[in-house]
């Protein structure tokens, strides 16, 4: 936030030493998501189907002008559960991402701050977290809280913050003997007022720039779930479960599990290529 | 400058000594063993090279050595309080309202994610306990006295809008604004360019008349010393090799350290052709490991055995003015 505010008072204030431009990646990158996101919300909201109502009689027909993608096994509209299973994928991925950001970076800048053998500590814990394959602990998370979407997101957030807390923790240590944090330890401020206020809101771009790419991974990993059958719990589907579903079908009825893995390619191409084009705008400043 | 206490003494440092290592007991002493006092109203200089141990000192004052610094032994007294004493409540006022602080380098001394104004108010409102309105009002004030213009216009800008010296500036703005009774200028001017310089210094000196603000200057140039300063103290290698009022080490310096510092300040005239500054010679400060005696005899044209034996306590040469060499030879 501070960092948009920041780029655009400079826009604004001094001549363009920045000149900021939308590579033309980011912008294909940001339209192609604008454009499954926009589809996800509204669609189901026109669509003359109910994504978990079963209609038997109309089971496995193949697209049509009614059916736009077909129907699956029990007869529910492809193209609605699609896209109501994008919108829970994607929430769920965004609030993932957002709960690992902010516990990682939080305790990463803490420890760091901390110093000492706090310090020393926790970063084993953290060099431990990204040793264990995440799976492992994804699914023993799901064993010990049960199937379902929220065990599955608890089980990555338990993974996903280590990450965090080691790029914060480490910027944190080059920021730490910075005159600035001096100059607010001179004015007798407190820590946590010194952590909060001046020191997170300056470790917490790198994550940031992270983080784009991660939503996409967290996606896809709650989809390798549900196709399992470990995350989200029928009726309700994610792009994983409906893939799942339709797999027994893909040589009589494709149009099943094309769909929901064309969108998740589609989304998880959109964002790399808005994370490209602003890594390559960082690399060439 | 040990027995100089008297009632207008602000600041009283006595034998400090500060060490390195992860345990205070390991360490060994970088700054062996500092005296220094600082009376209201006047500004002192501290002056010598990198490394040897201005800045750490400075920073004990409040309380703030990097990490895996030490204070060994020796004291600190602020108006009679023991600085290195006090609980973590009263060092937080002690900072927030008594002493004010600003750095070498304006470029980073400022948050760069926050505007001018946001971290003035904070300051402010963190030290007066005064509602934003009232610290709004405040800042505007602090920024024209410092000599900034359109002041308020300033308080909605970004560090990195402003140059150097209005960086500094605002640094000096945010250091003052509770009146402390102490501001510590640690290197204040040497990121700067002259001009911008000359004009931070006149600031500073203008905050000690009309204020009464005791200032600690810190610096590796003797001109700004000698120009700004009432008293000064050179340091070399954790010790003062020489202290006295300014006029007096300045024309009559005493040891060989002090007469080289002096020397190797440039003058605004054409040298002759093939001219040379004059430097010191001999290892630069941290090459060597400190052995006893006086530190500086390795570099010293005057340099003869004894030196390894020279206790580095202060001998009186005239009123107030105290040097670590004890060669009657040497002083001319």
């Amino acid at each position: 936030m501070a960092d948009l505010v920041l780029r655009s008072g400079l826009r604004a204030r001094t001549r363009a030493r920045v000149p900021f431009r939308w590579s033309p990646e980011t912008t294909v990158g940001a339209v192609t998501v604008a454009v499954v996101v926009v589809a996800a919300i509204i669609g189901p909201l026109i669509s003359p189907w109910d994504p978990n109502k079963p209609d038997v009689l109309a089971a496995l027909e193949p697209p049509s002008l009614e059916h736009w993608m077909g129907t699956d096994s029990v007869g529910r509209d492809v193209l609605t559960r699609s896209l109501v299973g994008t919108q829970i994928s994607l929430l769920a991925g965004v609030m993932i991402t957002v709960a690992t950001v902010t516990i990682g970076t939080i305790i990463g800048a803490l420890v760091a701050y901390a110093g000492g053998w706090v310090d020393a500590f926790v970063s084993r814990v953290v060099d431990t977290a990204i040793a264990i394959p995440f799976i492992v602990v994804v699914l023993a998370t799901v064993a010990i809280l049960g199937v379902g979407t929220l065990s599955v997101a608890v089980g990555m957030v338990v993974v996903g913050w280590a990450v965090y807390a080691r790029i914060a923790r480490a910027e944190v240590l080059s920021l730490r003997e910075h005159e600035f944090i001096m100059a607010t330890r001179s004015l007798g401020y407190s820590s946590p007022r010194i952590l909060f206020r001046h020191v997170i809101p300056n470790v917490i771009r790198p994550g940031l720039t992270f983080a784009t790419m991660d939503v996409v991974a967290a996606m896809v990993v709650l989809a390798a779930m549900s196709y399992l059958g470990f995350g989200t719990q029928p009726p309700v589907a994610d792009l994983g479960s409906i893939i799942a579903s339709g797999q027994p079908f893909l040589l009589t009825a494709w149009w099943i599990s094309t769909l929901p893995a064309f969108i998740l390619i589609v989304l998880g191409v959109g964002v790399g290529m808005i994370d490209d084009g602003f890594s390559a705008r960082r690399k060439g400043r | 400058m040990n027995d100089s206490q008297t009632p207008d003494t602000l600041l009283e440092i006595d034998d400090l000594r500060i060490g390195f290592a992860a345990k205070a007991k390991d360490a060994a002493a970088t700054v062996r063993g500092v005296s220094l006092s600082v009376r209201r109203g006047r500004i002192v200089g501290l002056v010598g090279e990198s490394g040897s141990g201005k800045s750490l000192t400075c920073r004990s004052i409040m309380r703030l050595l990097p990490e895996g610094g030490h204070v060994l032994s020796g004291s600190v007294a602020f108006e009679g309080e023991d600085v290195l004493g006090m609980s973590r409540r009263e060092l937080l006022e002690f900072r927030s309202t008594r002493v004010g602080m600003i750095f070498q380098d304006p470029f980073s001394s400022l948050n760069p994610t926050r505007r001018i104004g946001a971290q003035m108010t904070e300051a402010l409102r963190a030290s007066l306990g005064i509602s934003e309105k009232d610290a709004v009002q405040r800042a505007v004030s602090l920024l024209d006295e410092v000599d900034i213009p359109a002041p308020s216009d300033k308080l909605r800008m970004y560090p990195h809008e402003l140059s150097g010296g209005m960086r500094q500036r605002v640094m000096l703005a945010i250091a003052m604004g509770a009146r402390p009774r102490l501001l510590i200028a640690d290197e204040p001017t040497t990121a700067l360019d002259t001009t911008t310089q000359a004009q931070i210094l006149r600031l500073l000196r203008r905050v000690r008349d009309e204020n009464g603000t005791s200032i600690l200057l810190v610096s590796h140039d003797f001109g700004v010393i000698a120009e700004m300063c009432d008293e000064v103290a050179v340091m070399y290698d954790g010790f003062v090799v020489e202290s006295g009022p300014v006029e007096e080490v300045y024309l009559r310096p005493q040891h060989p350290y002090t007469r080289a510092l002096i020397a190797s300040v440039p003058t605004l005239t054409v040298p002759e052709r093939g001219y040379r500054r004059p430097t010191i010679p001999g290892p630069p400060l941290g090459t060597t490991a400190y052995e006893g005696g006086c530190p500086f005899s390795p570099r010293c044209p005057l340099a003869r055995p004894a030196c390894a034996d020279v206790p580095m306590t202060l001998l009186p040469v005239a009123p107030a003015h105290v040097t670590a060499c004890p060669f009657e030879g040497v002083h001319a």
